[in-house]
Parts: C-alpha cells; structure tokens; sequence
C-alpha cells in the first residue's frame, strides 16, 4: 500500500484505472437501473415505493464509508503528515456530504408514504443529519484559514472527533426507539430480503462504490495539480521579486 | 412488454419513487461533474503558466 503513497506513481496509476472505472460504473448503473426498476418486483408491504430502498440504501452506505475514509486519511495526515492522505481528506468531504444528502432526501421521500411523515428527530435520522453537518464542518475549516496547514490540522481534528458518530449512526437503530426499522443485510442470522430484491440492491451498491472510487480519485488528482500550480505560481512570483528591474 | 403507463404510476407511489430517482441523478451527475469542471480549469490555468513561462524565456 505505501508504494501508492508517493503522489507521482499515484497520478499514474490514477491516470491508467480511471477509464476502466468509468466504463465500470456507467454499466453498474445501467444494470442497477433495469434491476431497480424493471426487473425486480413490488414488495408486498412497501408496494412499488421499496424502488426507493435501492437508491437510498446503496447512498447511506457509501456516506459512511465516506466519512471511514476521511477518517482514516485525517488520522495519517496527522500522524505521518503524509501529503497524500492531507488531499484524500480534501477529496472525499464533498462526495461524502453528496452521498449524505442523498441518503436523506430519499429516506424522507420513502417516510412519507410508509410513515406517514418527511422527517421525525429520532436516533438515526437526527444522527445522519450530524453527519452532514459534520461533514459541511470539515469543508469549511479546510478554507476558513490563511495558511492551508492550519486548516487540515483543524479539519482532521474536527474528522476524528466526528467518528465517534459512525457507531451511534449503525447502532442507533437498536440502541433506542426509532421509526427507523434494524439493520435487514448485516445480520447474525443473514439478510432478511428475498433474492429478487437483493440483487438490484447490490448492484446498485457495487455502482455507488465504483462511482465513488472515480469521483474521489478524479477529485486527489485535481487537488495534486492544483498543488504544482500554486508553487508555480510562487515560484514565478519569487523569480518577479528577485530580478533587477 | 410493459405498460408504459402503469410503470409511470408506480403502485401510486410515482410522486415519491420518481423524485428519489431525479434526486440521485441530480446529485451524482452534480459531483461528477464538479470534479470534471475543477479538473479542466486546473489543466488550463497550468497551461496558461507554462506559454508565460516561455514568453518570458
């Protein structure tokens, strides 16, 4: 792993697997598309709106895996100040926020039908709300000051503080009384979901994974040029200052 | 085949799976290409750095 942690063999590698990945995820989301909404039947409670289950699960997944990244990358740019990990961080925070925001748009449009109600403050959707918060936190003290170091420091510290969110959000569902209903795929006992309806789901899970792999390789590869572009536009700005006129 | 319009109307439940779907193609074409835009203005700016660069030299 730590072979990839040298910006120019990452640009690389990046440049070689990015097609791939998009090719992979544009066929992911056509497959997961016809699963989700053609191949795949009513449910016999949900009726139709469990269409909405393959969208609003495969987000919320992906928002917290999000958020496991930023930590993780928070923490080595912390500890090992490595440069890589400080614009990994950089990268992943707006995925993330997307994915979270997505996750709750569409949690609430299936409340309304099955619930009877858009939004209710209870454990999980109070501590998925936190979550997006936390990571519109991030984004802003990555800007909020002069000198960049200060802002990652801050930023990280703000992201590993954040994680103790991570668990409340998985286990809140059992912790306390929620509308929301307990976990259905990781269970002691296997997922609770008829094949017919697991499939689009994962499908459509592997396509969000995919996607977020390019979006946030595509986002470090930005964050690396703009890197090279600001020293050379100090190094320019250096070279003005130091000629005799 | 299927029937276009019933597969529209969704059970009666269009005007809540429809929106869900526009909000995930919405939001996931909005990061997509965020990243693209950023990318390409990064590429132009460092462009624009190396022709001055030569003017210069």
């Amino acid at each position: 792993m730590h072979r990839f942690a040298n910006p120019g063999r990452f640009l690389r590698l990046a440049n070689r697997i990015q097609p791939w990945l998009k090719a992979l995820t544009a066929l992911g989301f056509l497959l997961g598309l016809y699963l989700a909404l053609i191949g795949s039947p009513p449910d016999y409670q949900q009726g139709e709106t469990v269409r909405i289950m393959y969208i609003h699960v495969p987000s919320a997944w992906m928002a917290l895996l999000a958020y496991l990244i930023l930590g993780l990358a928070s923490a080595s740019a912390l500890i090992w100040r490595h440069p890589l990990a400080d614009i990994a961080a950089e990268a992943i925070s707006p995925i993330g926020a997307a994915f979270t925001l997505l996750a709750l748009i569409t949690g609430s449009l299936w409340g309304k039908p099955m619930w009877g109600t858009y939004w209710v403050w209870d454990a999980r959707l109070t501590s998925f709300l936190l979550l997006f918060f936390l990571y519109l936190g991030h984004m802003a003290l990555l800007g909020a000051f002069d000198d960049r170091g200060r802002g990652q420091r801050s930023a990280a510290v703000l992201a590993l503080v954040g994680l103790i969110n991570l668990p409340i959000i998985k286990y809140s569902v059992d912790w306390w009384n929620t509308l929301h209903q307990p976990a259905s795929i990781a269970r002691m006992d296997g997922p609770s979901i008829d094949p017919s309806m697991l499939w689009p789901l994962f499908t459509m899970a592997a396509a969000f994974h995919v996607f977020l792999l390019a979006v946030l390789i595509e986002r470090m590869r930005t964050l690396l040029l703009e890197a090279k572009l600001r020293n050379q536009r100090l190094a320019a700005f250096d070279r003005v200052q130091t000629e005799p006129f | 085949m299927i029937d276009l319009g019933s597969f529209l109307a969704m059970g009666g439940y269009a005007a809540y799976v429809w929106p869900a779907y526009g909000a995930g193609v919405v939001i996931l074409a909005a990061v997509w290409f965020d990243g693209l835009r950023r990318r390409r203005a990064v590429e132009r700016a460092l462009q624009a750095v190396a022709q001055s660069r030569e003017n210069d030299a």
